[in-house]
């Protein structure tokens, strides 16, 4: 406030204008400031890519016309288009399903070891999680191989038939999702292992006094306790699972017959190796809004419970 | 403020002075004074191999004064492909690239056409097969040149003594070394014949049915055999026709004595199927022998290499030629056209043939006469009618005559082998070729 008599300013007025920080001064400029280099890093590496893949699924077979969502729309009316939707399905369900069981139950038991002795299982259990699954996938492939299948020398030990691992259409979709499973699973493990170790003892101790025998400790404290954590996890393992490469590229390539062909291999297939990259890229979009709307509900609902908490 | 004014005159004098100094200097001739060339070639299998085409580059830079770069792109994992895809793209990358099969149709409108190298090359080796006009011209010109590096044919190798033991076929006889071929009786029939027999004796023919290169080529020989074409020269699909239903019933008899799991083979499974001793015959370039001869001696001593059994159409083989071409936007074609017509004359295509162990193959008629072919062993011969020297058999490359750009789609999409191994499985024959029908309108597509 400025006095008209004297010219100067009130007290109150000044005090206020010393403690506005300046543009540079402000937490918000500083916090973007500091997180610029990843934002660009982000839009270099990940926006960029997102949107010309979206570009190229616009274009005609030789990328010289506009075709709108005409690739899409020849893609619809594909037979081994919706085979691969369905496989892909069938692929991410399964997995993920199987690797969140078997996380939660393998993270159980270390939880239930002493600590002393924890930390050794804990690193031993998440080593196919460390593993490249490039690499650990060729050593499954050699584990199933046609001719030299190690199971199969095992089975011909004990007079069981020989299974064709890879060579048929079930056995096949059996082998990509089990290693899938195996390299996964150890993931759910440690991440259910850090949420169990941060439900307060006093719950249990409650719960106990109550009288709730194991399965109502699990199902009404433990489980509510690590929901947000489980969501997490398979949301992000169910994306990472849907646009999985390497292991079915390594393990079977898509075969026999196209039975074990999922988005990523099957975009590859028609996009790097047909030569026709606007449908490679179409295939390869196809599951984005659908699992970005799964991620908006799911998120959506962490935020939720987090408010309610 | 002073400022210094330039005049007409200045300028005329300075520059004469800048003149006679130039021209009055001596000429030096740089190390570079060519220029900068990059190559990418195929990585090849065999060792050695890449040393010797490196070898005939640096030669061949040294004399033409060309600062010469050189990577070697392995088609493991199909980083080739993208490499081509990604230099195609960013119009950026190396001058001279090795292409694949059916790579050079597809980039046809990013290379630089090489009518004046090709028609120097065929007045000097002699004319090219079908297959590589097929695939190395779009639009009425050359649009790469045929490399030595990679090219292949995958015909039968077969286990002399199983053959002979077993089905009574004395295929070294039939197929002697130093003279044409004496096989009339090598027909499918014979060959299923000897097939069965083989099986039965626990040692099976190893014909893939997978998705790969090896078990797609070899469906395209016998299919072309049977006079069975996919999709015609005009592309017209042709699928629904007796000449398809005869290969198909053929292969639903022979995958009945493959081993179980063909379908689920790549490129390297065959190769271990005869190098392991359990199996009779396999369709593969000489590596497998090759392989054979360092790890397991016995076997590749009664390992020969021949010809494809003829079918109703004639006797097919299965070629896969591999190219090398010049981007458009390379920035020194005139390098790119003299380093190519350099490694592609007849010294330099033997020396690449040397270095492979006879793999390699020029695609030239002159030149598939190399004492190599001839002399390598044991067993010596074993490679003389590799490189199909007295045109005993059309070679040919799977989905062709289809226009290349849908071939190719036909190709990597294994169509053929799938067809086979889904009417071996029991679906119905009809079923199997609308199938074929729908996947083929798929391909079509401009």
């Amino acid at each position: 406030m400025v006095d008209a008599a004297t010219g100067t300013m009130g007290v109150g007025t000044r005090a206020a204008a010393r403690r506005r920080p300046g543009l540079f001064q402000r937490k918000s400029t500083i916090a973007f400031l500091m997180a610029l280099p990843l934002i660009l890093i982000i839009a270099l590496l990940v926006l960029y890519p997102a949107l010309y893949s979206m570009h190229l699924a616009t274009l005609n077979k030789s990328m010289e016309r506009f075709v709108g969502l005409g690739n899409f729309e020849f893609l619809f009316k594909r037979e081994t288009f919706w085979m691969v939707v369905q496989q892909s399905c069938i692929f991410a369900i399964t997995a993920v399903l199987f690797k969140a069981l078997i996380g939660l139950f393998v993270a159980h038991f270390v939880h239930a070891i002493p600590n002393k002795g924890q930390r050794k299982w804990r690193g031993m259990l998440l080593v196919p999680w460390v593993i490249p699954p490039a690499m650990s996938t060729l050593a499954w492939f050699w584990l199933f191989d046609p001719s030299y299948s190690a199971f199969n020398w095992l089975f011909a030990l004990v007079g069981i038939d020989p299974v064709p691992w890879l060579g048929d259409a079930y056995w096949a979709r059996f082998s990509v999702i089990l290693v899938n499973v195996w390299y996964g699973a150890p993931f759910f493990m440690i991440m259910y292992l850090a949420a169990l170790k941060s439900v307060p003892e006093q719950l249990y101790e409650a719960a106990s006094i109550d009288g709730a025998n194991w399965w109502q400790r699990l199902w009404y404290v433990t489980l509510p306790m690590m929901r947000n954590i489980i969501l997490i996890t398979v949301l992000f393992s169910t994306i990472v699972t849907f646009a999985n490469f390497d292991i079915v590229r390594v393990l079977t390539a898509g075969g026999p017959i196209d039975q074990t062909h999922v988005f990523a291999t099957w975009a590859f297939k028609l996009g790097i190796e047909g030569g026709d990259i606007p449908l490679g890229a179409s295939v390869s979009l196809f599951m984005l809004p659908i699992l970005g709307l799964g991620a908006i509900f799911i998120l959506r609902d962490i935020n939720k419970r987090g408010n309610e908490a | 403020m002073n400022r210094t004014r330039v005049s007409r005159r200045g300028v005329l004098k300075g520059a004469a002075a800048v003149s006679v100094v130039g021209l009055s200097a001596p000429f030096v001739r740089g190390a570079h004074a060519a220029g900068k060339l990059a190559v990418g070639f195929w990585d090849h299998w065999v060792p050695g191999a890449n040393s010797a085409l490196t070898k005939l580059c640096e030669e061949w830079a040294a004399k033409e004064k060309v600062d010469l770069t050189i990577d070697y792109i392995t088609s493991q994992g199909n980083k080739n492909l993208l490499t081509i895809a990604a230099e195609s793209q960013a119009r950026s990358g190396h001058d001279i690239l090795a292409f694949p099969t059916w790579q050079p149709a597809d980039q046809a409108k990013n290379l630089e056409p090489v009518d004046d190298i090709m028609t120097e090359l065929i007045k000097q080796n002699g004319a090219v097969n079908g297959t590589v006009e097929y695939l190395g011209r779009s639009g009425g010109k050359w649009v790469a040149v045929p490399a030595t590096a990679g090219s292949q044919i995958k015909g039968p190798c077969s286990r002399m003594d199983l053959l002979k033991q077993h089905a009574g076929i004395d295929i070294q006889a039939m197929y002697a070394a130093g003279g044409p071929p004496k096989a009339d009786a090598w027909t499918m029939d014979a060959f299923l014949t000897a097939a069965q027999k083989c099986h039965k004796a626990g040692v099976p023919f190893g014909v893939g049915l997978g998705q790969t290169s090896d078990s797609v080529d070899s469906a395209g020989a016998f299919f072309q055999s049977f006079g069975a074409t996919l999709i015609d020269a005009k592309g017209n699909i042709t699928v629904k026709s007796d000449a398809t239903r005869q290969a198909l019933d053929f292969y639903k008899r022979l995958i009945a004595v493959l081993p179980a799991d063909v379908s689920a083979w790549d490129d390297a499974s065959n190769n271990k199927w005869i190098v392991s001793g359990r199996g009779s015959m396999i369709m593969n370039p000489p590596s497998a022998w090759a392989v054979a001869k360092r790890d397991a001696p016995q076997i590749a001593e009664q390992l020969w290499t021949h010809g494809m059994p003829s079918g109703p159409n004639g006797r097919y083989a299965p070629f896969l030629p591999y190219f090398w071409g010049i981007w458009g936007f390379s920035r020194n074609k005139t390098a790119a056209k003299s380093l190519l017509m350099h490694i592609s004359q007849p010294s330099a295509a033997e020396k690449m043939v040397i270095a492979s162990g006879g793999y390699d193959l020029p695609a030239f008629e002159k030149l598939t006469t190399f004492k190599t072919w001839a002399e390598v062993g044991p067993p010596k011969g074993t490679l003389y009618h590799y490189p199909n020297p007295h045109n005993h058999q059309t070679l040919s490359i799977a989905a062709a005559p289809a226009p290349p750009k849908i071939a190719a789609q036909i190709y990597t999409q294994a169509t053929m082998t799938k067809m086979a191994v889904r009417h071996a499985q029991g679906e119905a024959m009809e079923k199997t070729l609308a199938w074929a029908e729908s996947e083929l309108e798929g391909f079509s597509r401009s």
